[in-house]
């Protein structure tokens, strides 16, 4: 595990690499999920996968029975994960909102400027109460 | 043990979910926005005087002590940095109030903004480094929605091209955390700090530093890494590019100041080289970039990263003095440039456009703005006896001492280019004759106080500019207070200890 570990995750994040650089949103999105999740990984195996006793403490004792496990890179991972999770899906919904706005998920269309941004703004403050 | 230090956090996370009870109501919004941010910069100035007569402050959460439990600490640079961010938010705040549109309002504004403070207050207080990429991760996602909030065409476009080059730039982040944890199995700065020398592996720990440079780099906008920020700053409403303008990249620049000065100083013939040569690249590409644009705030986003240039350089000098310019320079910036944004905000509301082609006749008409944009203009190019003279004077007096002539002159060349785009501005928004036709009905019979409500606008503009010309007058207590800081940070055992306590 510890050799394969490491490698699934080099190949995952250059998978990741691979379609970040694509013209599609969604695959550029797709590409974040999958660099997200070789991240995960490596936290997972730089924590050192061992089998030993769970790290429970047993009633009566201050410490777990040792040797035991490291808990540690479970908790980030589980953080990491969470945090990827709602990242995520602020991205697709954000892509899912832009493709209805913009009418493409053609990356190349973004790079055109956007033209004079002041009228967006100034139209809609224009109504405000007082 | 401090518990004051929670106070930064605690809040605005309050006030946010005080905002978010009075969702329908805008008046108590505003209300409960701006006395937020009036209670936190009263918390952060009770933390400093602490922190000015004690030194470093430490917060062991739940009494777990370091390395196990979530560590605060502030040191002389934290509290510098809440003070500037606690400054900027009420400033905003108080601007928001007319800028930021009725229905942005409905959909959460202050929340959102209360919450981008917190993040960025959380990243200056922790003392661990995955509660670092936590903390960057709820600004992110703060300043995502602000960043996309009302949907226009345009600002979609900026928020995709902002959201993706941050997601993938937190992703590198974590990788290096856990490289970090791999090779010294703690995440505490201080304990790192203890156990990262005694690494046998010091390529991979070099590497890891560049790791670290990178993904800090993209948040802070550096060369070459800055594209996705000229892109993005200049779509949303203008309260809102001012706080990303002012603080967000300074978080990034915070970050590479923190982990240069704490972690990776082992091989610092090779880290701050290459930080040297990006810096001096980050002053260029930044100016001349913002002297091929004709748009108000693109040139101000461009002038972001010419900046970012400057406490790079402080910073890759690793020495007292210029890190002690490094982090003045960061104050200043934040007061200068979140102004020039704000009076883009104004001009914009009198002209109706943010294009200079389709701007003039602002000094005739309204002087008093004009010379508003004066003093944030030539505090930004680095006239005396404005903030950005001191600033930029400590970082070339730190250059010299060291014979560096090359990256000194590139920091002084570019000192007077930026002054070039700035006079851009100024000849046509402000001194060219008005327009003949594009012009809204109101300009020229605006006033900027009284009828209008315009004047909430220009006041929190009239303390910033009050607040560039005081530190400019009065420098010395401010750059002694940065001194203390930058020797703080040059000597990393005070900071080991107090964490950690004497051993």
């Amino acid at each position: 595990m510890d050799t394969i570990l490491p490698i699934l995750a080099g190949a995952i994040f250059a998978s990741g690499i691979y379609l970040l650089l694509r013209k599609g949103l969604i695959l550029t999105i797709i590409g974040i999920i999958l660099i997200s999740n070789s991240v995960n990984l490596a936290l997972f195996s730089l924590g050192r996968i061992s089998t030993e006793n769970p790290p429970l403490i047993a009633a009566g004792s201050a410490i777990p029975e040792a040797p035991f496990a490291n808990p540690l890179p479970q908790a980030l991972i589980l953080t990491a994960i969470v945090i990827g999770f709602g990242l995520l899906a602020f991205a697709l919904a954000m892509a899912y909102r832009s493709y209805k706005e913009l009418g493409t998920i053609d990356q190349d269309s973004l790079l055109e400027d956007a033209e004079d941004t002041s009228a967006a703004i100034i139209n809609k403050t224009e109504n405000k109460e007082d | 043990m401090n518990s004051l230090l929670i106070l930064p956090i605690l809040i605005p996370l309050v006030t946010a979910t005080l905002a978010l009870l009075f969702r329908t109501s805008s008046h108590m919004q505003r209300l409960i926005g701006v006395a937020g941010m009036a209670a936190l910069l009263v918390s952060v100035v009770f933390l400093f005087t602490d922190v000015y007569r004690d030194g470093i402050q430490v917060l062991q959460a739940g009494n777990w002590e370091a390395p196990f439990g979530i560590t605060l600490v502030a040191d002389m640079l934290t509290m510098l940095m809440l003070g500037i961010s606690a400054i900027m938010g009420l400033i905003i705040a108080i601007y928001s109030i007319y800028d930021v549109d009725k229905e942005r309002e409905q959909f959460g504004y202050y929340p959102l903004l209360h919450v981008l403070i917190m993040g960025v207050n959380g990243s200056f207080l922790t003392g661990d480094i995955f509660n670092l990429y936590v903390w960057f991760e709820v600004m992110l996602i703060a300043s995502f929605i602000l960043l996309a909030l009302g949907n226009s065409k345009n600002q979609l476009q900026g928020a995709l091209k902002y959201v993706i080059i941050n997601l993938f730039s937190s992703l590198l982040f974590l990788f290096g955390v856990a490289l970090l944890y791999g090779m010294t199995g703690t995440l505490n700065l201080a304990d790192l700090a203890q156990r990262l020398p005694e690494v046998e592996n010091t390529g991979l720990v070099t590497t890891v530093a560049m790791i670290f440079m990178v993904s800090f780099g993209i948040k802070a906008a550096i060369f070459p890494l800055f594209f996705w920020l000229p892109a993005s700053y200049h779509t949303p409403p203008v309260a809102i590019s001012a706080i990303f303008g002012g603080l967000l990249t300074k978080v990034g620049v915070y970050a590479l100041i923190r982990v240069f000065t704490l972690l990776f100083t082992q091989d610092i013939g090779y880290t701050h080289t290459i930080m040297l040569w990006v810096a001096g690249f980050t002053m260029v590409t930044g100016v001349l970039g913002a002297a091929s644009h004709y748009e108000f705030r693109k040139i101000l986003s461009f002038h972001i990263v010419s900046q970012i240039g400057y406490m790079i350089m402080g910073l890759a000098f690793n020495t007292a003095l210029g890190i002690m310019g490094a982090i003045f320079y960061v104050i200043h910036n934040i007061l200068a440039k979140t102004n020039l944004f704000l009076i883009s905000g104004i001009a914009q509301r009198l002209t109706g456009t943010f294009e200079l082609k389709n701007m003039g006749g602002l000094y005739k008409h309204y002087p008093f703005l004009a010379s508003l944009f004066l003093i944030s203009a030539f505090a930004l190019a680095g006239f005396p006896p404005l903030s950005g003279f001191w600033a930029k004077l400590s970082l070339v007096k730190a250059g010299l001492s060291l014979e560096m002539y090359i990256i000194t002159g590139v920091a002084i060349l570019v000192g007077l280019l930026t002054l070039f785009s700035m006079t851009k501005i100024w000849m046509t928004a402000f001194w060219a004759a008005v327009p003949e036709k594009g012009v809204p009905e109101h300009f020229g019979k605006m006033p900027l106080f009284g009828a209008g409500k315009l004047y909430i606008m220009v006041v929190p503009v009239m303390i910033v500019a009050g607040l560039i010309i005081l530190v400019g007058l009065f420098a010395q207590p401010l750059l002694e207070v940065c001194m203390i800081a930058a020797e703080q940070l040059l000597n990393p055992s005070l900071y080991i200890e107090a964490v950690l306590g004497t051993k």
